[in-house]
């Protein structure tokens, strides 16, 4: 089977999961058990769903959002990376910070929004602090991870061969570790998702799809809270498909280092 | 090419049950350009000689020199082969993996990507150059491997059992291979081995280990013509010889080609 026939099988294969389950849903929805205010069809959700895009809202929502993640995830990626990597080089920096981590990675980024929005108030700076914390830990401990499993030989070899600590950090430690620090990214923007979403509802005002969902329950607008929804799922889809997957395949499914994903 | 000298090298192993020596006033002299091999048995030492002429280990006592320059770490005048395939760079391609040596000595790019080029024709894998190693077999990894270590055109080639996790018919291939390669470059190569067989077929002298402690036991020099017959009759008796010095039984029948 060439590439192509196997994305375009892939596709048809994740086409018909979310088929099935929207027809199960659409299903419940047309049952007449629960009311239909509270639990809309998807035409009635898919109408608003282009309503919102079409005004423009929706983008713009979408935009708030991007911008918060991107901007949190961007520091969490420049922050927790060379710390990863810092850790398991150097065993004083790591004596320092692996307990902080071990301590501070499980307390969820929602358990802080109160107290951040009490220092910095409602608004951008917040939510994106909420979303650093949040990506921060994984995109460090995995880094951790991927450097002390880079195989030794590598380093043997590279040194035999007259590597320098420079090289030896760009050339052989940073593309050996790429598989953990691949899979740090993911789970990093996965932390950063989850976070601005929780953040928005409660610190953003006015702007957001965390924001529009909570504020859509004051109006008893379920089809808009889906909508939004659905927008969220879409733009993560597409973060883990197209980004994360096309950048898996450029690296280490090319090199040999991962096999390849069959989903 | 230079001569190296190995003069009274020890090195102790710490282990849980405290101090085991590894290696034990180990003194070996050998030409430049001579192809030396190393046999012993499991725990010898033979792989922690060659750790420790590579640098990579510092030996308790004794001195080693190369050219009669001390050895005091790694260097860029030896080349070391490994018999893991994984050592080569799964994130490079082949002419990528031969170039790291040039990399590290500051050889820019027309020149580096020539001399990589010219060192995969000498081990046949031109049509290569392109290919990741996890599309190569592991012979021809190993050769990418060897390519790789002469690149930066170190005087000393060090080999530890690089074809050993091959199979039989690749591994009678890689070794007359090498034997090419050595006849061109005129490389010192210090090859370690548990195979008998194939140090007869690649070595002007074999240096025969014996363990706890690891010493060397004897030094036999291999006068055969080259290329060499594994079948001739020649081959066999210095086969024996080597059985015998490693303390096996030459009279049974279970004795083979490839036994160690």
């Amino acid at each position: 089977m060439t590439d192509n026939q196997q994305r375009t099988r892939s596709m048809i294969r994740g086409g018909l999961s979310l088929l099935f389950v929207a027809a199960l849903y659409e299903a419940v929805a047309r049952s007449g058990y629960f009311p239909a205010v509270l639990l809309p069809t998807l035409p009635t959700i898919v109408q608003t769903l282009i309503a919102m895009l079409a005004d423009g809202t929706m983008l713009q929502h979408a935009a708030f959002t991007m911008y918060r993640v991107m901007f949190g995830f961007s520091l969490a990626v420049v922050v927790g990376l060379p710390l990863g990597i810092l850790m398991a080089r150097h065993p004083r920096i790591e004596h320092f910070f692996l307990p902080l981590i071990s301590a501070l990675m499980p307390i969820p980024s929602f358990a802080l929004i109160p107290l951040f929005m009490l220092w910095f108030g409602i608004g951008n700076t917040t939510t994106v602090l909420i979303v650093f914390y949040a990506a921060t830990f994984p995109m460090a401990f995995n880094t951790w991870s991927g450097v002390r499993s880079v195989n030794p030989i590598w380093l043997r070899a590279a040194g035999a061969m007259g590597a320098d600590e420079h090289s030896l950090f760009w050339k052989v430690i940073i593309p050996g570790a790429s598989p953990f620090i691949i899979t740090g990214m993911r789970q990093a923007f996965l932390r950063a998702w989850i976070g601005v979403v929780g953040a928005e509802m409660i610190a953003a005002s006015d702007w957001g799809l965390g924001w529009v969902i909570f504020d859509a329950k004051e109006f008893l607008n379920a089809d808009v809270m889906l909508a939004a929804l659905a927008v969220i799922g879409f733009i993560g889809f597409v973060f883990e498909r197209a980004v994360f997957g096309t950048l898996e395949r450029a690296t280490i499914q090319r090199w040999g280092m991962v096999r390849v994903a069959k989903g | 090419m230079q001569p190296i000298a190995i003069r009274d090298v020890s090195l102790n192993y710490d282990t849980p049950g405290g101090k085991v020596q590894g290696v034990a006033n180990v003194s070996i002299d050998i030409d430049a350009s001579e192809f030396v091999c190393i046999v012993g048995p499991s725990g010898c030492g033979k792989s922690t000689l060659l750790n420790i002429i590579a640098g990579f280990l510092s030996p308790a006592s004794g001195q080693i020199s190369i050219g009669g320059k001390p050895v005091t770490g790694r260097g860029m005048d030896r080349g070391v082969v490994f018999q893991d395939f994984a050592q080569l760079f799964p994130w490079r391609t082949a002419l990528g993996n031969v170039s790291f040596g040039l990399e590290m000595k500051g050889v820019a790019n027309p020149e580096r990507d020539k001399i990589a080029r010219e060192q995969l024709r000498l081990v046949k894998l031109e049509k290569f150059t392109d290919s990741f190693p996890h599309h190569l077999s592991g012979g021809m990894q190993q050769r990418v491997a060897i390519a790789r270590a002469l690149a930066y055109n170190p005087s000393v080639l060090l080999m530890d059992e690089p074809f050993a996790a091959l199979d039989a018919m690749t591994r009678d291939d890689m070794q007359r291979l090498l034997a090419d390669v050595w006849r061109e470059t005129r490389k010192t190569v210090i090859y370690v081995t548990h195979n008998v067989a194939e140090a007869v077929y690649l070595a002007d002298r074999v240096v025969v280990m014996s363990a706890h402690p690891g010493t060397v036991k004897a030094i036999i020099k291999i006068d055969l013509p080259r290329p060499r017959d594994p079948l001739s009759v020649e081959f066999l008796d210095c086969q024996k010889e080597l059985m015998g010095h490693l303390g096996h039984n030459t009279n049974g029948a279970a004795l083979n080609g490839h036994g160690a």
